[in-house]
């Protein structure tokens, strides 16, 4: 028998370090957990492929052709598709394929810029609205409802009358129109969670307001927030194509899908193909997207957790 | 004689239940209608009654969740929620429920830890974590657990975190709003026993709000008796449980059930409802449901009396605490 010491009976101290090193391997984090749940479902991950393949080809597709998408070359003007042309040529010679591609980096940085300013806006003014109370919040969201009588796309429409067509300002009219939905959704989800008890147990401690808004409030909101904007990213797009159908949008020569389709219109009896092709990509980046936040809302939602 | 370590004078807490077009008020619910009780150091003090007689909301205007409407704090003799002096280091709150206590999107470390980040009362990230675990093993947590999210733990252990979060900042005074309510009964024990041991160990006072009058009796040291807003009884606990003096006293602890089959105790039953306190009756507040209710009960607000170390509110109860009324 192996002699015992008296140091074998003493307890092992564990240290802060010891424990955190041991600590390794966490248990599975909010996204984690969301993020294991949303590859089970096959048709938001379809959507979530679609939307990562299209982003990497408007970023890197036109850097890689040796056309741009404002070359003329009037002699091969509206050409079928071909193995030269595959989505053919308009009736300036341009390579529809190219402007396609070129189309879909104005028209996803679009959705991205508006869904951004849509995310600080909306998210800001809801917050502050729900979490004030009270008078503060009757008179902020009578404001919303007020804006949110008026058609978004009639003030969107007005808007670019007076900015006068453009990138910059396409932004700006989505921005200022889009963010009363997110406001109103933000608003409502820090209403029904400020008087619960994690929130008072942070007002015990002696938690800010900024603190309970940032570190409690806005994360268990998330969820709802990052489908709202999910949401609003095809509307955005489908917006701005729309803008530019009629010809509000973007101008000549940049292309966006909503400029394409317009064009193709125009021709649509001759030359089919020179519509179908941008409205397929409107179509597709659309879908994509509302599988992908279909896919979120199951997986962000609270309720739906175990 | 102990001195008293919270004082609260005439607490009132009114709330707006409605408002008419202008928005002013017009119907005012008096939650918590003039309360005063102090809390000796190192005691525990239970608060009874049934739901809504607003208990949890005296709870919470003292540590300064809600502005009183009327009436003072005093802790330790200086006054408290004047002009914004939140009580935060003197005075902490355990929840009712250990599911929203918590936030679901924090690990338990950050939970526990969040105290000390607001009160910066660390210098290095290595003292938190080190505060954290001390913290979580002083309330029987495994402290290898301090990455892990609530959702991870069972409604026992929720409730360990939140008692490990009230005592990061070394309050002097813990108010339990119902900690173990939503417990199942095996768990409410073992929670309970950890009060009172971080009691005697800390030397922590309480104010325990319960409506298990076994387990108040089980931990508190004096036990005060709310109806509708207000205290109506207040006395050292054997002697409450030995001679409830008040009518609806009685009524409660006719309620406890005894483990005895034999036992032919009879139980007094309160007709009605607890009445709005939108609109509370006239006179005693009890009048309408009390069993021996007199012409002077409806007509007359009974002052609490005091008794020796005890009080009551009651017309029925002489200043010798003889009750004036008939026993069953």
């Amino acid at each position: 028998m192996a002699e015992l010491a008296k140091i074998d009976f003493e307890p092992l101290v564990r240290s802060a370090e010891h424990i955190q090193a041991e600590n390794g391997e966490a248990a599975l984090g909010y996204w984690q957990d969301a993020w294991i749940r949303l590859k089970r479902d096959k048709v938001a991950m379809l959507g979530l492929g679609t939307i990562i393949f299209l982003l990497i080809v408007a970023i890197f597709g036109p850097m890689l052709s040796s056309v741009s998408y404002a070359d003329q070359t009037l002699a091969a003007a509206n050409q079928g598709p071909s193995a030269a042309h595959w989505f053919g040529t308009d009736n300036l010679g341009r390579d529809l394929f190219i402007r396609v591609l070129y189309g879909a980096r104005i028209s996803l940085s679009i959705g991205i810029v508006a869904s951004l300013l849509n995310f600080l806006i909306g998210v800001t003014y809801g917050g502050i609205a729900g979490f004030m109370g009270g008078r503060v919040d009757r008179i902020m969201m009578n404001i919303v409802d007020v804006l949110y009588s008026i058609p978004v796309l009639l003030y969107v429409i007005l808007l670019m009358v007076v900015l006068k067509p453009g990138l910059t300002n396409i932004f700006i009219a989505l921005g200022i129109g889009y963010w009363l939905q997110m406001a109103r959704i933000v608003r409502g989800q820090i209403l029904s969670m400020k008087e619960q008890e994690f929130v008072l147990a942070a007002r015990t401690i002696g938690a800010s307001r900024r603190r309970i808004l940032i570190k409690h409030l806005i994360p268990n909101a998330i969820g709802a927030i990052v489908v709202t904007l999910s949401l609003c990213i095809p509307d955005a797009i489908f917006t701005e194509a729309f803008l530019s159908f009629i010809g509000l949008g973007v101008s000549a020569p940049m292309a966006s899908w909503g400029v394409l389709a317009s064009e193709g219109v125009t021709s649509l009896k001759a030359y089919p193909f020179q519509l179908f092709f941008p409205a397929i990509a409107i179509s597709v980046t659309m879908l994509a997207f509302n599988f992908l936040s279909d896919g979120l809302r199951d997986v962000l939602d609270p309720k739906m957790r175990r | 004689m102990a001195e008293n370590l919270l004082e609260v004078k005439n607490l009132k807490k009114h709330f707006v239940a409605e408002r008419n077009f202008w928005g002013k008020p017009k119907a005012i619910l008096k939650a918590v209608d003039g309360v005063s009780f102090d809390i000796r150091k190192g005691e525990t003090l239970g608060l009874v009654g049934e739901s809504g007689c607003g208990k949890s909301t005296t709870g919470r205007t003292v540590i300064g969740l809600y502005e009183p409407t009327e009436g003072e704090v005093y802790f330790d003799g200086e006054k408290l929620n004047s002009d914004g002096n939140f009580a935060d280091e003197k005075i902490q709150m355990i929840f009712q429920d250990p599911y929203a206590c918590l936030n679901p999107r924090m690990t338990v470390g950050d939970i526990i830890g969040e105290p000390l980040d607001i009160h910066h009362v660390y210098n290095s990230k290595q003292e938190r974590m080190a505060r954290v675990y001390e913290l979580l093993n002083l309330v029987g947590l495994n402290p290898e657990q301090a990455n892990r999210f609530p959702h991870e733990f069972s409604g026992g252990q929720r409730q360990r975190i939140g008692i490990a979060r009230a005592l990061a900042i070394n309050p002097k005074i813990i108010i339990c709003d119902e900690p173990i309510s939503a417990l199942d009964v095996s768990i409410q024990a073992q929670v309970v026993n950890l009060l009172s041991k971080l009691q005697r160990e800390l030397g922590l006072t309480y104010l325990f709000i319960a409506h298990d009058l076994a387990m108040v009796r089980y931990i508190s040291q004096r036990v005060a008796v709310m109806y509708l807003g207000k205290i109506v009884e207040l006395a050292a606990t054997e002697d409450l449980y030995e001679l409830p003096l008040h009518p609806y006293t009685q009524a409660l602890l006719s309620a406890i059930p005894v483990p005895d089959p034999d036992d032919k105790q009879e139980r007094i039953h309160l007709e009605g409802e607890l009445p709005s306190p939108v609109n509370p009756p006239q006179g005693c507040r009890f009048c309408t449901r009390c069993p021996y209710a007199r012409d002077i009960c409806r007509e007359q607000e009974p002052v609490m009396k005091t008794i020796g170390s005890r009080q009551v509110a009651c017309h029925l109860v002489d200043k010798d605490g003889k009750r004036l009324y008939a026993m069953n």
